[in-house]
């Protein structure tokens, strides 16, 4: 079910493919290791450190702060009739890392390094697949309030 | 290890070359190279390849280039580390050599970008990433370098101003170069003018796809003072290093550890520090991408880059003349030929035979060839004796 993520997809078979399921029932999931305990945002099925393949989604507040961002005016294929679109990394408060794009609560001209922003899951509208994201929100903002 | 020597070199011009194959672009280096170093072919026993396979509709370049470079049955393989395939295929030939498998081994890095079709190439464009988790939000290459531009801005207070000024410089030198692709002088405003491709990216500080070649010869000690003679340029230190994929796993957003590592191992191995370097290649496939090498490589200090560039530190004159050749902006990136090429540059300079744009008395020089955004580079540091 892997293949629900994202707006174009190249990877729909992975070790990880729960994660799409829990981001359309509005989960933000990353790995905890069964084995360590180390946890890893985005998910993965191999702890990097210990080497187990045993792991369990853990659930992110999907809270954090903007690392850096970019307007994209020249789009790959798929992605043409959505530019310009704003990307942006976020430092999550649980630590890893997410790119997502920025959603309608930011204020574009005002973006800046370092504010707090929310992952919001969210489910393509007018798209008759499943199809799931993520963007980035001003704090507070919940799935269902957008 | 022993030493290795370069005793030939040649590049084609680089731009759209619609009139040859892409083993006919290789042909074109190879025979520049054989006669820069009076070499004949029978003598070189093997063929490393640097190129991305995805942007030619040939399989299995090395196949038809040995084959038109007529050296079969002698071995060949390509290496590919993404825009630094050229240079990877360099390090393979000089291992092969200081491993004692072969005496002198030839090094073809070669590319054509013009083949694909538009929409071939925006759904390249589309995969440069970390595919599972970045892609499917539509990054590009350029996507990716404006975000370290916008880090390092807001680090460092680094202006657009100084961005240009590093497309300035090398469409300057690009002027003086016949190889090069663009050789044409802009202005500062002419570059900011430009249009928007990846804020704070736009244009002009972006190189542009093309299509070349670049061969190099290289040989064992032994060899290369037989074959050189006092011609040999040295590559007295090689230093490689990766970095993630995935930008989610960079902690550094304001230059490339890799670059830092494998300058480090260069500068070891060859014992010289930053400040012995007379002349430098470093891989400006972006603007910001060239003020973050300065940086890495201990040009200048850490956010220094643009100043360092404003105050024309990085021109013939300056303390560290970079990409006096018109760099990746100016030359055009075939991304295979680019580390070749660089490396063909650099012995020239060291020889003293590059007239208008030549570092006077320039003995030490350096390559710093990136691949991605990082994920591969490899430093090379040459002296002629």
């Amino acid at each position: 079910m892997f293949e629900w993520f994202g707006l174009v997809n190249y990877c729909p078979h992975t070790k990880v493919a729960g994660f799409a399921r829990h981001l359309k029932e509005g989960r933000l999931m990353g790995s905890r290791c069964d084995a360590c305990g180390r946890t890893c945002f985005p998910p993965r099925a191999d702890c990097p450190v210990c080497r187990s393949d045993s792991f369990s989604f853990a659930e992110y507040g999907g809270g954090g702060t903007l690392a850096t961002f970019t307007r994209i005016a020249a789009a790959p294929a798929g992605f043409e009739a959505r530019v310009p679109f704003t990307i942006g990394v976020v430092d999550l408060d649980e630590g890893g890392r997410l790119l997502a794009w920025c959603g309608r609560t930011l204020d574009e001209a005002s973006l800046a390094i370092g504010q707090r922003v929310q992952v919001v899951p969210r489910l393509f509208e007018e798209c008759e697949a499943i199809k799931v994201h993520y963007t980035l929100e001003a704090p507070g903002t919940s799935r269902a309030g957008t | 290890m022993g030493r290795v020597g370069i005793i030939g070199c040649g590049q084609t011009a680089f731009g759209r070359r619609s009139d040859a194959t892409v083993q006919e672009l290789a042909f074109e280096a190879w025979r520049l190279a054989l006669a820069d170093g009076g070499i004949e072919p029978e003598i070189v026993e093997a063929t490393v390849v640097g190129s991305v396979p995805e942007y030619h509709k040939q399989r299995s370049l090395p196949g038809v280039i040995q084959e038109y470079l007529d050296l079969n049955p002698r071995p060949v393989w390509l290496t590919e580390a993404a825009c630094a395939s050229g240079s990877a295929a360099l390090r393979t030939a000089c291992l092969a050599v200081q491993a004692g498998a072969h005496h002198v081994v030839a090094v073809i890095g070669c590319q054509k970008m013009t083949e694909l079709e538009t929409a071939e190439i925006l759904g390249l464009m589309g995969r440069v990433g970390d595919v599972q988790w970045e892609s499917g939000f539509g990054t590009t290459f350029p996507g990716y370098y404006a975000m370290f531009a916008r880090r390092h801005m807001h680090e460092f207070g680094t202006t657009a101003d100084q961005l240009a000024a590093v497309a300035v410089k090398n469409h300057h030198y690009g002027v003086l170069n016949p190889k090069a692709m663009f050789r044409k002088e802009i202005t500062l405003a002419k570059a900011r003018a430009s249009e928007e491709v990846s804020s704070p990216l736009c244009v002009y500080d972006c190189c542009a796809n093309a299509d070349g070649a670049a061969c190099v010869i290289v040989a064992d000690e032994r060899a290369a003072r037989a074959l050189g003679r006092d011609r040999v340029v040295w590559l007295d230190g090689m230093g490689c290093s990766s970095d993630s994929m995935s930008i989610l796993r960079r902690h550094d957003l304001t230059g490339l550890p890799a670059t830092r590592a494998a300058a480090a191992q260069a500068y070891a191995a060859a014992g010289v520090t930053a400040n012995g370097i007379q002349v430098a290649d470093v891989h400006d496939c972006f603007t910001i991408a060239e003020i973050m090498a300065c940086e890495d490589l201990g040009f200048c200090d850490r956010g220094e880059g643009g100043p360092f560039v404003e105050a024309r530190q990085s021109y013939i004159g300056g303390a560290h003349p970079v990409n006096v050749d018109g760099g990746l902006k100016a030359k055009g990136h075939p991304i295979g030929a680019t580390g070749v090429a660089m490396t063909c540059e650099i012995v020239a300079q060291l020889r003293g035979e590059c007239g208008a744009r030549q570092v006077p008395g320039a003995t030490v020089g350096l390559t710093h060839n990136v691949g991605g955004i990082g994920q591969y580079c490899f430093v090379n540091v040459l002296r002629r004796d």
